[in-house]
């Protein structure tokens, strides 16, 4: 029996028959294609920069120093920014673009109640839809990272070291979990609004506000309740730390965040310090172990934001009436 | 009508406070073709939507071949194919991949599927369109495509809903006469919705009409028509042959056969259209005219007593609906 006869006479279960339609779809869409280009070439001139000021970017002395490797990834010459800034731009539009039309294109096009029809649990629709982009996305940052690896090691011939390639891994799953977080948005936006086109502008317009005016807001409002320069000590540090955890409110932010954590290793702490803290520190970088203690709760809360999302669209496709378009 | 295969008992769907469908009670024999007729919002889609389990009645219960699909969604769905009002594909498979892909859903391998849908798209007629995206499909050979999709879980029980909708003559005759043989050959029993009674009539062994969701009459289309018409006159049409006869014959020839009808016991509401004649009467008259005609030297070309068809039994039944 040949391997295609094989498959050919195996049943499969209809949950993973459906993971297996939706990613065929995926990959097929013109869609794909273009996000995918559209980050291949970022990647590229990021990286291809990153490697130009690599011998700037180590200065003598450095704690980084022996974590050349990660430079690839944080390194700009200040033209672009760097490689993990811009995953985190264009991450969520490719969680977006595998999420929008979801499921109203399915209702549009009138296959919905045609798939309702089959002996299938209803849930097992959104779950597919969602296991099968979220495969997508994994092969594809899990592709990039290792791809931007073997080039790294291509270029400046030294190889990382386990720790190095574990931070990478890290972040790969970082982002992962990231660009997961806004496919789940777009999937409920998807099951909310009728038109494919409403919920793509809607979960770009959160995007949009979540990145630029999010920011700017916080920023507003930091300034007008801000302490005056001769408030104790004590007035400084909660101010400072009631701006940050607004900030934080947002993924964009938890993402940063953890990226910066993860990819310098020197990052002891995304809070203010105070002097005695950091007092009789050697600055010397942290342990892989200790960098993602650091940034436990940003992990942890990207995954919240997750769930609650998932959550959301679940319910409300479940509750959702499914009639003929 | 053989063993029930689908029995619907005082169920009813609200939706806030108002009722779509009104304790409905039905019950379908197996190896039935059912006729679910009604005016648009009648309540006949959501009725479907119950028995398939894909909305919960707000009371009531739905027996579809002994299962609560209620409960057994899933159960009910193997045993059911459901042809949704103007059904969709993915636009960008081919009619094939579509109908495999509900094939392996329903349990089928790969190569098990493969081969009963070629089978299936033979006998819908769409062999020569297998290969082609589903995008590029005609209204009508998506609606075969349908039915082939249907069928691929080889279901005991097929739902239509609008299945005639947007078909052109010649398609639906063909798309009917599909379903007729289908029922008659693989005792399928059939449910399909419509508003097209003329079709509906031709294949349907029993129906059912739906107003405001209400089933407010069942049978076949004779009972139905019995029972409507039963007090209802009879009505004639008789078209007058003139032959070559001129003005100044034809004319008192004509008028004298007018008074031979007019003066027939029983004959009411008697009028002359042209060379026409239309007249009612409360008991058969027609042999007796016809005698009468040529006693008096006229010829007739037709004699015709009028059918009451779907088309009059639905008025009908809406004008009395709508007047209490």
């Amino acid at each position: 029996m040949t391997v295609k006869e094989k498959i050919m006479s195996e049943t499969s279960h209809p949950f993973w028959l459906m993971v297996e339609k939706e990613i065929s779809d995926h990959v097929r869409s013109l869609r794909l294609i273009i996000m995918v280009v559209l980050i291949a070439l970022t990647s590229i001139a990021t990286v291809y920069l990153a490697l130009g000021s690599l011998k700037d970017a180590i200065k003598p002395g450095d704690p980084e120093g022996s974590f050349l490797f990660l430079k690839i990834f944080t390194a700009s010459n200040g033209s672009i920014p760097p490689f993990h800034v811009f995953i985190g731009f264009l991450g969520p539009l490719l969680g977006i673009s595998l999420g929008f039309d979801s499921i109203n294109s399915e209702l549009g096009r009138g296959t919905m109640s045609r798939l309702l029809a089959q002996p299938i649990h209803r849930d097992y629709i959104i779950n597919a839809k969602f296991v099968a982009a979220l495969i997508v996305i994994s092969g594809l940052f899990l592709c990039l990272g290792l791809l931007v690896t073997g080039w790294g090691i291509l270029k400046i011939g030294i190889l990382p070291t386990f720790q190095e390639f574990f931070r990478i891994l890290a972040l790969v799953v970082l982002t992962i979990f990231y660009v997961a977080f806004w496919l789940n948005l777009a999937i409920f936006f998807s099951i909310r609004f009728k038109q494919a086109s409403t919920s793509a502008l809607a979960s770009i317009a959160v995007w949009l506000f979540v990145t630029v005016f999010y920011g700017m807001l916080v920023s507003l409002v930091a300034r007008s309740i801000a302490p005056s320069e001769f408030a104790p000590p004590g007035r400084i540090i909660a101010y400072q730390k009631l701006v940050q955890n607004l900030g934080r409110l947002v993924p964009s932010q938890l993402f940063s965040d953890a990226t910066t954590t993860l990819l310098m290793p020197s990052v002891r702490s995304l809070g203010p310090l105070t002097m005695e803290q950091v007092h009789g520190a050697i600055p010397s970088p942290l342990s892989l172990g200790q960098s993602l203690l650091v940034v436990w709760p940003q992990l942890t809360g990207l995954i919240a934001a997750t769930v609650v999302c998932f959550a959301l669209s679940y319910r409300a496709f479940m509750r959702k009436e499914i009639r003929s378009r | 009508m053989g063993a029930e295969i689908i029995r619907l008992s005082g169920l009813t769907k609200e939706y806030g406070q108002q009722a779509v469908v009104r304790d409905l009670d039905l019950t379908i024999g197996k190896g039935e073709i059912y006729g679910l007729l009604g005016p648009n919002g009648a309540g006949k889609s959501t009725t479907i939507l119950m028995i398939m389990g894909l909305t919960e009645p707000s009371s009531g219960t739905i027996r579809v071949a002994g299962i609560d699909p209620v409960r057994q969604p899933a159960e009910v769905k193997r045993k059911v194919g459901y042809l949704p009002e103007d059904v969709g594909f993915y636009d960008d498979r081919t009619g094939l991949e579509n109908i495999v892909y509900t094939g392996r859903l329903n349990g089928l391998t790969a190569s098990a599927a493969k081969t009963r849908a070629l089978e299936l798209l033979e006998r819908v007629g769409l062999t020569d369109a297998a290969h082609k995206r589903a995008g590029t499909y005609s209204r009508g050979m998506r609606q075969r495509l349908g039915l082939a999709d249907v069928l691929i879980k080889q279901p005991e029980i097929i739902i239509l809903d609008e299945p005639t909708l947007g078909l052109d003559p010649e398609g639906l005759r063909r798309f009917l006469s599909l379903i007729v043989a289908l029922s008659r050959q693989e005792g399928l029993t059939v449910l399909l919705s419509s508003h097209h009674l003329q079709q509906v009539q031709q294949v349907c062994d029993r129906v059912g009409l739906f107003v405001a969701g209400r089933l407010i009459a069942e049978g076949n289309i004779r009972e139905l028509s019995k029972k409507l018409f039963s007090n209802e006159l009879i009505a004639y049409e008789a078209g007058l042959y003139r032959g070559v006869r001129t003005d100044g014959d034809w004319i008192p020839l004509r008028s004298r056969a007018a008074d031979a009808v007019r003066n027939t016991g029983g004959v009411r509401n008697f009028h002359v259209e042209g060379d026409r004649f239309f007249w009612e009467s409360d008991i058969e008259s027609g042999h007796e005219i016809a005698r009468k005609m040529i006693a008096s030297d006229v010829d007739l070309s037709y004699l015709n007593r009028k059918e009451y068809g779907l088309d009059e039994i639905y008025h009908r039944y809406f004008s009395t609906v709508a007047k209490s």
